[in-house]
């Protein structure tokens, strides 16, 4: 079922926004490769009428009543920011075109 | 437990920090020690065995002591918040602290300092429990040895070339050096048990919703809990009861009351399981299982049919499915969850040189912020929950979940309890697993389940392994919301196991060198 390619480890690597090396994409295609062998095992089993779980406790939206209360400051939203500028999040330039 | 000897190096246990944390919390009431006194001597003998354990990643002494000083005062006044007050513990470094940085082992949060308290640790102050610092982990709890730690491995300190478990493995090495009385872990596929078993500790993942996750700091939101941890059932009840209780906070918090654990221990410590019925899972614990450790598992369920309990086998079909479901469902949550270090509003930020884009900065950062185990688990999450693959992976994982939650259902329609070992093997060396990431998952083996199926679970000590001399553990499982149930049988269990040894097993734990 598996085989899983070093391109598409390069193309999983883009989607999930990690810049992995030449290096790194030989290792992980191999382990990915066994790891993935293993857990196609669950492909045995016959589950066609049986619902999924997504959660093992049943879960329900849950609302708090309707009432201002504290949340972080300002300065606290910003403390662990790893750069700000005019009491906001500094971010590096998110559209390719020249400004 | 009784005190051992301490050698003039100080490398036994102390006087205090041999105690167990019922004994110190009833020293403390009494007002024969003080909260201040018990702390000093914990933080004392963790600077000296550090260098040998490395258990923890931050420690404030200067915190630690002014809790135990407030404490102390709270004693005076005659309103003691708990009846753990003035006792230290060592709380895992994936849930929140506002005074003490919060890293999850990972370089991507190094130095970090969260605004809010998880729910836990304001519990824990509430309580008057002193937090002495944080402990290592395996990088955002994903790991069985503690070896994918961005800060270097935690030692074993019953063989210090031996990983203490994982992802806890700071938590349980604390608790086997004497380090810390107390201590909690988080438990998303064993990361509290399988620590607890090759350390010679307890510890237990509550029934999923059971203690609040606000403030844990998410790898796999549906299997994610935290836990106590301690070196006896009961201090880990005492413990359990401090944290457990619905939270609004946590919109998968059950409101429902704690189950009496504390009075399960002390009920359970008598003795007596008549009436018990355990069942013993047929599929763990047959080839593939260490001799020491199957034999060390015959001879506990002997013993609990000693105590009166009725033993039976049961046959768990799909638990054979539950590593295969656990490494889809858990990976493809991961890549979610962990999708937020985006190198924007906390945590690192690399290559940020007015040249990169924000795309370009978050895959820099991420490249250079995450270690290998975390991002082999993101891929894998997000080839299986890629269009295509998703059905034959993710949805098929969530389908054996729904068969492995009934497997439980059926076996606890007979019986009280369950039983397995905790982890196929003792305590492996350093270094053995590592660039075997198959070898290390297999660690979880007998653990996942219970994260599946969302029940409540325990590892309590059950000796020592014939051919290493290495702690094994006993799992007990019970049903969703009845955790008492596992300490009435794990206290029956510690009781008889240390009326009929010698020396008590966690008073075999070796000298470490003091640095």
């Amino acid at each position: 079922m598996s085989t899983i390619s070093r391109d598409e480890v390069a193309h999983l690597a883009g989607l999930a926004r990690l810049a992995v090396s030449e290096e790194e994409l030989n290792t992980f295609a191999g382990q990915l490769d066994v790891i993935l062998d293993a857990v196609a095992r669950v492909g045995e089993v016959a589950a066609d009428d049986i619902p999924p779980t997504s959660h093992a406790v049943p879960v329900t939206n849950v609302f708090r009543t309707d009432e201002v209360r504290d949340g972080l400051s300002r300065e606290q939203a910003l403390a662990g920011a790893p750069a700000t500028e005019e009491n906001r999040f500094r971010v590096p330039r998110i559209l390719n075109e020249e400004a | 437990m009784t005190s051992t000897t301490s050698g003039p190096e100080g490398s036994g246990p102390t006087e205090l920090t041999g105690l167990t944390a019922s004994e110190l919390a009833a020293k403390i009431a009494a007002g024969e020690v003080s909260a201040v006194e018990v702390t000093r001597a914990h933080l004392d003998r963790l600077e000296a065995l550090e260098p040998a354990v490395h258990a923890f990643l931050h420690v404030d002494r200067e915190a630690a002591l002014a809790a135990a000083s407030r404490a102390d005062e709270e004693r005076a006044d005659g309103t003691p918040p708990s009846p753990l007050a003035g006792v230290p513990l060592a709380l895992k470094d994936v849930l929140t602290t506002t005074d003490m940085p919060t890293t999850c082992g990972s370089r991507m949060l190094e130095g970090w300092t969260p605004p809010y308290d998880s729910t836990v640790a304001a519990r824990l102050r509430a309580a008057g429990v002193v937090i002495l610092g944080k402990t290592n982990m395996d990088e955002f709890a994903m790991g069985s040895s503690t070896e994918n730690s961005a800060f270097g491995p935690t030692r074993n300190p019953w063989d210090t070339d031996r990983v203490p478990g994982g992802s806890g493995g700071g938590s349980s090495a604390a608790l086997a050096a004497f380090e810390a009385p107390l201590a909690i872990g988080t438990d998303t596929g064993g990361s509290i048990r399988q620590p607890a078993a090759v350390t010679g500790t307890v510890g237990v993942k509550p029934t999923y919703g059971g203690v609040s996750r606000y403030g844990l700091v998410a790898f796999s939101s549906s299997l994610d809990q935290a836990g106590p941890c301690g070196r006896t059932v009961l201090d880990t009840a005492m413990l359990h009861e401090v944290i457990a209780g619905h939270d609004p906070m946590d919109s998968t918090s059950v409101d429902a009351p704690v189950p009496k654990v504390t009075a399960a221990a002390r009920e359970g410590a008598t003795g007596d399981l008549r009436g018990v019925r355990v069942g013993v899972v047929r599929e763990f614990g047959g080839e593939g299982y260490q001799q020491g450790v199957r034999d060390s598992f015959r001879a506990a369920v002997d013993t609990l049919t000693s105590l009166g309990a009725e033993v039976v086998e049961v046959s768990c079909p799909h638990f054979e499915y539950a590593l295969g479901a656990y490494y889809l469902i858990a990976p493809s949550e991961c890549s979610s969850n962990l999708a937020r270090f985006d190198a924007m509003r906390y945590g690192l930020r690399v290559g940020d040189d007015g040249t990169r884009s924000t795309e370009e900065v978050m895959s820099l950062t991420r490249e250079q912020g995450f270690g290998p185990e975390v991002k082999r688990r993101i891929m894998l999450g997000t080839y299986a929950l890629s269009s295509g693959y998703y059905d034959a992976y993710y949805g098929q994982a969530q389908k054996v979940r729904t068969l492995i939650t009934r497997d439980f259902e059926a076996a606890f329609a007979q019986v009280d309890v369950l039983v397995s070992p905790t982890t196929p093997t003792t305590a492996f060396r350093i270094g053995e697993r590592v660039d075997d990431p198959m070898a290390m998952y297999l660690a979880d083996l007998c653990t996942i389940p219970s994260n599946l199926a969302g029940n409540a679970a325990m590892s309590v000590p059950s000796g020592l392994s014939a051919e290493d001399g290495m702690p094994v553990g006993l799992q007990i499982m019970a049903p969703p919301m009845a955790d008492d149930r596992l300490y009435r049988v794990g206290a029956a269990y510690e009781a008889a196991r240390d009326a009929a040894s010698e020396v008590p097993l966690l008073d075999r734990v070796p000298r470490l060198e003091v640095a």
